[in-house]
């Protein structure tokens, strides 16, 4: 499942050759990592308008430049002046594992499968290149992952525990919910605490993952206090945040976008740089609706939002709420205070979703402005089984759907 | 127990009696260790120092009866003939179906090979009534006991005929009929559900006395023996003396992590003995060593009122972990190269029934050659099936659908019918009104 050879619509048609007569012998390293083709049952509908692949290398999303990457208003003065270089998400973790290990040696990385490279192949090279007393192979043991990360914390170490996908993490949730998110609160005056603790997961659907490698448990560790939950849209945001949660002083709980990993490529700073950990970031400004959103499906709310604005003559704001707890409540308050309307977007199931705290928020806090109910566009209420999994997550046309309702209510 | 402990032991103060030392006592006699003497030799056990559980087998690797005092002599030629189409069965939809997902027919697959005789030779010791939990490369024994290719193909392609519904990722099978439970992602969950199945039956069995005597068989790779699951799910079918065989394939790897780097110790049979398990390690190759092990560890988990039993089967992960993986990231080809040529549960079984004359190279190029054209034939039907109708989404979640369920499927009813060219469903059974209650 760790990397999926994508497949084109056209081998459907044709008739199935085995090798078999052959010795079977396939030359993986061709085959097995590169391609991104949609398969054939994720392939768009002849005839659509909004439902299209997105295309990475035009999104307003993704620094296409060197110099846009640069100007990133957050990026400090050092970092403006320095190189870019092309990466895409998992090289862009790479390159932030890489700058951690290299600039503190308190800092370790481990979970199953890590020192090849891992599945998704993020931490490739580290083993070799800071020794295998930093980055090794796990056995095959989430609790045992986290409750072990947690214990070098303690001990005063920053360690960066992967979890191989989010789907797995539940085994580690007693030591994340009972140890890791209360460890301060618990040890009172003693001043212990476990900061410094990273633990790093893929989550999300691409698009034939099914039940088990599809999920986005986000929003169950946003129930809990004491943990930061933290979700990159891109490569460079992924390098910035991961810098920054491996520097905070509390827990952090990193979901990698897997999807992403290969598909989202962009020039990212070259230098080490955090980027702040409770600071949701405008990505577009608009006056008559106000789109919330984190990770994947920040991509198809622009999409959405821009045959929307053509259709309807809108200007709508789009925001990534990049954490998701605790949250930046003030920016997404100022906004909706201004379009007066809200949508949130996320893949994870409706009921008890980040969106549901966010719409219960601007409830709260911009009753009087509100011109419309708060739009939820979520994933259903069910499992993401296999073959539905592009009914399931929140697509274009729901969120075009779901802006359209807003505008017109 | 308790008796075992205190000579004389009254009902209400065994709990207490078993704390005290008798005077003079040569033994330790705490509730946690009831057989230990005392000593007063300062040493620690060191598992290093002690040889190694060995490794049982029947035959050697060119198909030899190694002790001929232990010749299979119970297993007719037809038996043996079965199971060896069973392992030919599944090597041969493994080769065109990990070819399948190369040329994109399907997701994702993952092989058996190399493993083949553990999965037929323990599914051939157990009985249709008994109960399978599995993990995932373990399809020999639904081929040993009846899962027909249509219903494998069926579940590969995800179509409406799939007993998964089109839920689940390629090679998670499961079978009602055959007593199968359907495979699940989760490593290790299944171990803890074996032992409380396991119960079950037990209990089953006490409150009538007229049903066959049935054990569960779990199966798992060493590398899943290392999540917190196995150690619970043993420990508890210990203690509450559950029927189950726990079957582990330590194939030597778990995606790229080496078995050495998995766990110190001997194996995950060593941890069946500190379960106080009873425990025997098996040439996983060796279809007839697999076999009379699997066969001597069900009867014995039905022996006084039950007990489980623990089977490691050694052999070596022949292939790429799945189709997603490639492995000669992390292992040198030489070394898969050495392995394929020193052994081969399969080879194993056609060179013993070659030295019996109930084999050979004609046989076998017909056995290929029929077999291929009926993989062929169900690929082909299965990959023409439609997909699982829409509703099946929100199905099953529940025993019944919710309300909530109900108004979001008519939200994406209206998504359907606003948006029609957004959409291609005509893959899916009923298409539109495929979100229609049947
Ligand atoms: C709880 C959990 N963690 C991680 C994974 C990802 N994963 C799938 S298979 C696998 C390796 C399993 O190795 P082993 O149990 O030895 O079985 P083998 O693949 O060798 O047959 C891993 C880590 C998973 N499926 N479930
Ligand atoms: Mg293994």
């Amino acid at each position: 499942m760790e990397e999926e050879p994508r497949v084109t619509a056209a081998s459907k048609r044709q008739p199935f050759k085995s090798s078999l007569q052959t010795q079977h012998n396939s030359d993986f390293s061709r085959c097995c990592h590169r391609k991104t083709i949609s398969r054939p049952y994720s392939a768009h509908a002849p005839n659509a308008r909004l439902n299209l692949p997105i295309d990475y290398s035009t999104t307003p999303l993704l620094n296409h430049t060197s110099q846009s990457a640069l100007s990133h208003p957050e990026l400090p003065q050092n970092v403006r002046q320095s190189k870019t270089q092309r990466q895409n998400l998992f090289q862009a973790v790479n390159s932030a594992l890489r700058h951690a290990l290299a600039s503190d040696e308190r800092v370790l990385l481990f979970g199953e499968d890590v020192a090849f490279g891992g599945v998704f192949r993020c931490s490739m090279n580290l083993a070799s290149d800071f020794g295998a007393e930093r980055v090794f192979n796990t056995p095959l043991t989430e609790q045992g992952i986290v409750g072990f990360a947690i214990g070098l914390a303690l001990e005063g170490m920053r360690p960066v525990a992967e979890i191989q996908f989010a789907d797995y993490v539940y085994p580690a949730f007693d030591q994340l919910v009972n140890e890791a998110a209360k460890a301060r609160f618990r040890t009172g005056s003693t001043g212990m605490h476990c900061g410094g603790l990273v633990v790093r997961m893929p989550s999300g659907a691409v698009g034939h993952g099914g039940i088990y490698h599809s999920q986005s448990p986000e929003a169950l560790f946003t129930h809990i206090p004491g943990l930061h939950v933290v979700i990159p849209r891109s490569p460079s945001q992924a390098k910035g945040l991961l810098l920054a949660a491996i520097a905070c002083n509390d827990p952090v709980v990193f979901m990698e976008p897997k999807i992403l990993y290969r598909a989202a490529v962009e020039q990212v700073p070259v230098e080490g740089y955090t980027l702040p950990l409770d600071k949701a970031e405008i990505l577009k400004e608009g006056k008559d609706v106000t789109v919330i959103s984190y990770g994947t499906p920040l991509y198809n709310c622009s999409s959405a939002i821009e045959a929307a604005e053509k259709d309807f003559g809108i200007k709508a704001e789009l925001i990534d709420l990049r954490t998701v707890y605790p949250w930046d409540r003030q920016t997404i308050l100022e906004s909706v205070k201004k379009t007066g309307r809200a949508v949130v977007v996320h893949e994870s199931m409706v009921n008890a979703g980040v969106g549901a705290e966010v719409a219960a928020t601007i409830q709260e806090g911009a009753f009087l402005r509100l011109e419309a109910p708060v739009q939820r566009i979520a994933g259903w209420s069910t499992h993401m089984g296999l073959v539905h999994e592009k009914f399931n997550i929140p697509d274009i046309a729901r969120i075009y759907d779901g802006i359209r309702r807003t505008i017109e209510y | 127990m308790r008796n075992a402990m205190s000579p004389h032991p009254s009902r209400s103060t065994v709990r207490y009696s078993s704390v005290s030392q008798r005077p003079g006592s040569d033994r330790v006699h705490f509730p946690g260790a009831v057989n230990s003497k005392f000593t007063t030799d300062l040493r620690f056990e060191r598992p290093s120092t002690q040889p190694g559980i060995p490794t049982y087998r029947i035959l050697n690797q060119d198909g030899v009866v190694v002790d001929k005092d232990r010749e299979p002599s119970d297993v007719t030629n037809g038996e043996a003939l079965k199971w060896y189409k069973d392992m030919l069965t599944v090597s041969i939809m493994d080769l065109i179906m990990f070819d399948a997902q190369r040329q994109g027919r399907l997701s994702f697959y993952m092989v058996s090979a190399g493993e083949e005789g553990i999965a037929v030779g323990s599914a051939c010791a157990l009985e249709p009534e008994d109960v399978i939990f599995a993990q995932y490369r373990e399809a020999g024994v639904f081929q040993q006991r009846g899962y027909t290719l249509d219903e494998f193909m069926n579940q590969l392609f995800a179509n409406s005929k799939d007993h998964g519904l089109g839920r689940n990722m390629p090679v998670h099978y499961g079978s009602r009929k055959l007593n199968i439970h359907t495979i699940s992602s989760p490593l290790a969950t299944q171990i803890p559900h074996a032992s409380g199945a396991a119960y079950a039956l037990k209990m089953q069995a006490l409150s009538d006395p007229t049903l066959p005597a049935r054990v569960v068989a779990c199966y798992f790779g060493e590398g899943a023996a290392s999540e917190g699951d196995f150690h619970a799910g043993l420990n508890l079918a210990a203690t509450r003396s559950c029927p189950v065989v726990f079957i582990c394939r330590n194939n030597g790897y778990a995606i790229s992590t080496p078995s050495l780097e998995q766990y110190r110790g001997d194996g995950i049979a060593s941890r069946g003995v500190g379960y106080g398990i009873d425990t025997i390690r098996v040439d996983g190759n060796d279809i007839f060593a697999v076999r009379e092990a699997t066969k001597e560890a069900r009867k014995m988990a039905l022996q006084d009122g039950g007990k489980p039993i623990l089977v490691e089967c050694m052999s070596y992960r022949v292939s790429h972990h799945s189709t997603s993986d490639d492995s000669f990231a992390y292992r040198a080809k030489v070394e898969v190269e050495d392995w394929k040529r020193r052994d081969n549960p399969i080879t194993r079984l056609r060179k013993w029934l070659e030295g019996r004359g109930a084999w050979d190279d004609q046989k076998e190029n017909e056995a290929r050659s029929n077999i291929r054209k009926e993989v062929l034939k169900a690929f082909s039907k299965a990959e023409k099936g439609k997909k699982p109708r829409l509703r099946t989404m929100f199905e099953g979640v529940y025993e019944n659908i919710t309300e909530e369920a109900n108004v979001q499927i008519n939200e994406l009813k209206g998504i359907l019918e606003r948006y029609p060219d957004e959409y291609d469903i005509s893959d899916f059974e009923d298409e539109g009104k495929g979100l229609e209650q049947e």
